[in-house]
Formats: structure tokens, C-alpha cells, sequence
């Protein structure tokens, strides 16, 4: 991992993304349910199955139940729903909340969509009435997957850990990936390879793919 | 959906393993840059519409469009400094000469960037340490031993000392 190279860290945990990080971008592309509260001409084209028509200058009609990015979301939306109104996707809803705080551990967070925490943090942009139970919801879930994922991160050194990062969403993989390198500096230390010189990752990386191109 | 184009070119330096250079997408730079000519164009036209054809029905679409361009914009920008990140990170880790492979991966404006870059750090690093300044670039991590030999120079010289 490159040393001197420090990314853009995503803000979705907090009240807004942040501009330039690759991540937030990432999150934002994820899709949610809402429902046009005016008709929209001339977009008919995106949404074929709902389009007007040439009638009704090719418009996507009021009313209509479509999943847009929760960028193109967030950018419509208004507290007084003048174009569109968002529902909330199952995962927020109150079955699946339900679920989480029977035993956060076994759901697939990634299946759930991604960016579980990040997504659902800004999902409270959109004023909803159940938006104190969602808070209460992500925090109960984190702090209850929190320990496992902390644990396996800290105990699994040279292994392959597809399997315990398989079911957790993306913040949960940074933390679990911070875990490890953690061990790694540690353990490193303790064989005493810490004051020797290696050559950084970085160079390394280039090094090896210069040799395929030599070969091709 | 508008911004595909611009979320390829996210995913492809997301995907590259952290701190690596891939190659400078000219294409699809360009492609995004018409994407969102287009649509500035058809809201140019809309809002001219509304305004003097009285179609205050095409305001949301306007919108959308907006928000489109604005998303546009953010991956651009986003997907630019991303990689100027990793052509400063090149600096610190290989050294004020990059290899060919890495030269042939960055468009001519990022190259300047990278040579700008270089010239204020030797500016800085000059102007440290007395005559000869001091190159921060190496010995980046604190020493793991206890002592340190060190020759003084000048009038106490040819001594050895440790502290």
C-alpha cells in the first residue's frame, strides 16, 4: 500500500459527503424508490416504460414510481416534495430493523447494498418521520457487528479472509482492513524487520509490471 | 441516465490498487466534457422556452438536467485530484525521476503539474539545513536504535561521537 499517497476519506457517516472523495461518489451512485410529484417532459427516453409519449412531450408522468441515484435524489428533493417524493428502501424499513436488532451478525450487509451505514446516513436528508428509529437503527446495528469484525480483524495474520469480509458493507472492509495493518505493522516489528530497508510497495508494484511488458 | 460515462472513469481509479497510476483516459474525459455540453445546451433552450413560452412545466427537467451537470462536474474533478494524489505520492516514494512506464500514464498538464511539484520541494529543501539544505525525502521514519554515531565538522572534526 502506497505510503504517501492519502485519498479523499468519505464523510457519509457525517452530515455531508465530501465533494472529492472517490468513495462518497461511489455511495451516492446507489439507487433509492421515490415518486414524481409533477410530470417531467422530455425525459421520457430514461424511463421508457412510463413515458407519455409524444402527446405529452415525451414526459415521465406524475405519479410515477421510479429508482433514481440518491445523487439525482438528494439534488430534487425539497421539503415540500414540489417534484419528487423518496420512499425508503426495505433495508431502512421497520421488518428489517426489526431483523438487525434481533442479531446484527448475520445479515449480508453487502448484499443489503454497499454502503449500508453510508447510504442510510444520508438518507436522512430526506425528512422522513421514521428518521430517529433509522438512526437508532444503524447505531445498534454497528455497535453489534462491531466486535466481531474488530476480533477477526485483529486474530487473522497471512490468511486469506475472503469469508470474513464477505458479509460486511464497505465502511465495515476499511475498518476490518485498518485492523490488519495494524497486526501486520505489529508483527513486523516484532521479527525486527521494522528497521530494515525494503524497497516500497509502491516501486515494487511498478517493478513487476514492467517485467510483463517486457515479456509481451 | 446521464453520468455514466463519468462514473466509469471513478470506478476505473477506485479499482486501481491504492496508489497506483493508471493510464490518463483522454476518451473518456472528452466524452463526459460532451455529455454535459449537451445538456447545457438543451437547458440553455428550455429556459428560454419557460421563460418566453411561458412552459413552466419544463422547470423540473431543467432540474435534472442541472443536477446532471453539477454531477459531471464533481466526478470530473473528483477523478482529477484523485490523480494528483497519487502523482505527488510518486515524488515521495520513487523519486524526482519517473520511470517511462509511469511518464507515458499521465497527460502533459499532469506531467507539468509533477515537475512544478518537484521544483518547490527542492525550493523547500533548499532552503533548510544551512548551505547544502537537507533532503526530507529520505529518512522518513525515526531511527530504531538507541545511539547515534555522528562526525562533527569544522574545528572539533575526525572525533567520534554518541549520544
Amino acid at each position: 500500500m502506497s505510503e504517501a499517497y492519502f485519498r479523499v476519506e468519505s464523510g457519509a457517516l457525517g452530515p455531508e459527503e465530501n465533494f472529492l472523495s472517490l468513495d462518497d461518489i461511489l455511495m451516492s451512485h446507489e439507487k433509492l424508490p421515490v415518486r414524481t410529484e409533477t410530470a417531467m417532459p422530455r425525459l421520457g427516453a430514461f424511463f421508457l416504460e412510463r413515458s407519455g409519449g409524444a402527446e405529452t412531450d415525451n414526459a415521465v408522468p406524475q405519479g410515477s414510481k421510479l429508482e433514481l441515484p440518491l445523487w439525482l435524489a438528494k439534488g430534487l428533493f425539497d421539503n415540500k416534495r414540489r417534484i419528487l417524493s423518496v420512499e425508503l428502501p426495505k433495508i431502512y424499513q421497520e421488518g428489517w430493523r426489526t431483523v438487525f436488532s434481533a442479531d446484527a451478525n448475520v445479515v449480508d450487509l453487502h448484499k443489503m447494498g454497499p454502503h449500508f451505514y453510508g447510504f442510510g446516513s444520508q438518507l436522512l436528508h430526506f425528512d422522513s418521520p421514521e428518521n430517529a428509529d433509522i438512526s437508532q437503527s444503524l447505531l445498534q446495528t454497528f455497535i453489534g457487528r462491531f466486535r466481531r469484525i474488530m476480533d477477526s480483524s485483529q486474530n487473522a495474520y497471512n490468511e486469506d479472509t475472503s469469508v470474513l469480509v464477505a458479509r460486511l458493507d464497505e465502511m465495515e472492509r476499511g475498518l476490518f482492513q485498518t485492523g490488519q495493518k495494524g497486526l501486520n505493522d505489529f508483527q513486523c516489528w516484532e521479527k525486527g524487520q521494522a528497521s530494515q530497508i525494503t524497497a516500497s510497495n509502491l516501486v515494487q508494484n511498478y517493478k513487476k509490471r514492467k517485467f510483463t511488458d517486457l515479456e509481451d | 441516465m446521464f453520468c455514466e460515462k463519468a462514473m466509469e472513469l471513478v470506478r476505473e481509479l477506485h479499482r486501481a490498487p491504492e496508489g497506483q497510476l493508471p493510464a490518463f483516459n483522454e476518451d473518456g474525459l472528452r466524452q463526459v466534457l460532451e455529455e454535459m455540453k449537451a445538456l447545457y445546451e438543451q437547458n440553455q433552450s428550455d429556459v428560454n422556452e419557460a421563460k418566453s413560452g411561458g412552459r413552466s412545466d419544463l422547470i423540473p427537467t431543467i432540474k435534472f438536467r442541472h443536477c446532471s451537470l453539477l454531477r459531471n462536474r464533481r466526478c470530473t474533478v473528483a477523478y482529477l485530484y484523485d490523480r494528483l494524489l497519487r502523482i505527488r505520492a510518486l515524488r515521495w516514494e520513487y523519486g524526482s525521476v519517473l520511470p517511462n512506464a509511469l511518464r507515458f500514464h499521465m497527460s502533459a498538464e499532469e506531467m507539468e503539474w509533477f515537475n512544478n511539484y518537484k521544483k518547490s520541494l527542492a525550493t523547500y529543501m533548499r532552503s533548510l539545513g544551512g548551505d547544502e539544505g537537507l533532503d526530507i525525502t529520505q529518512d522518513m521514519k525515526p531511527p530504531k536504535s538507541l545511539y547515534i554515531e555522528f562526525f562533527l565538522s569544522g574545528p572539533m572534526s575526525k572525533r567520534l561521537w554518541r549520544i
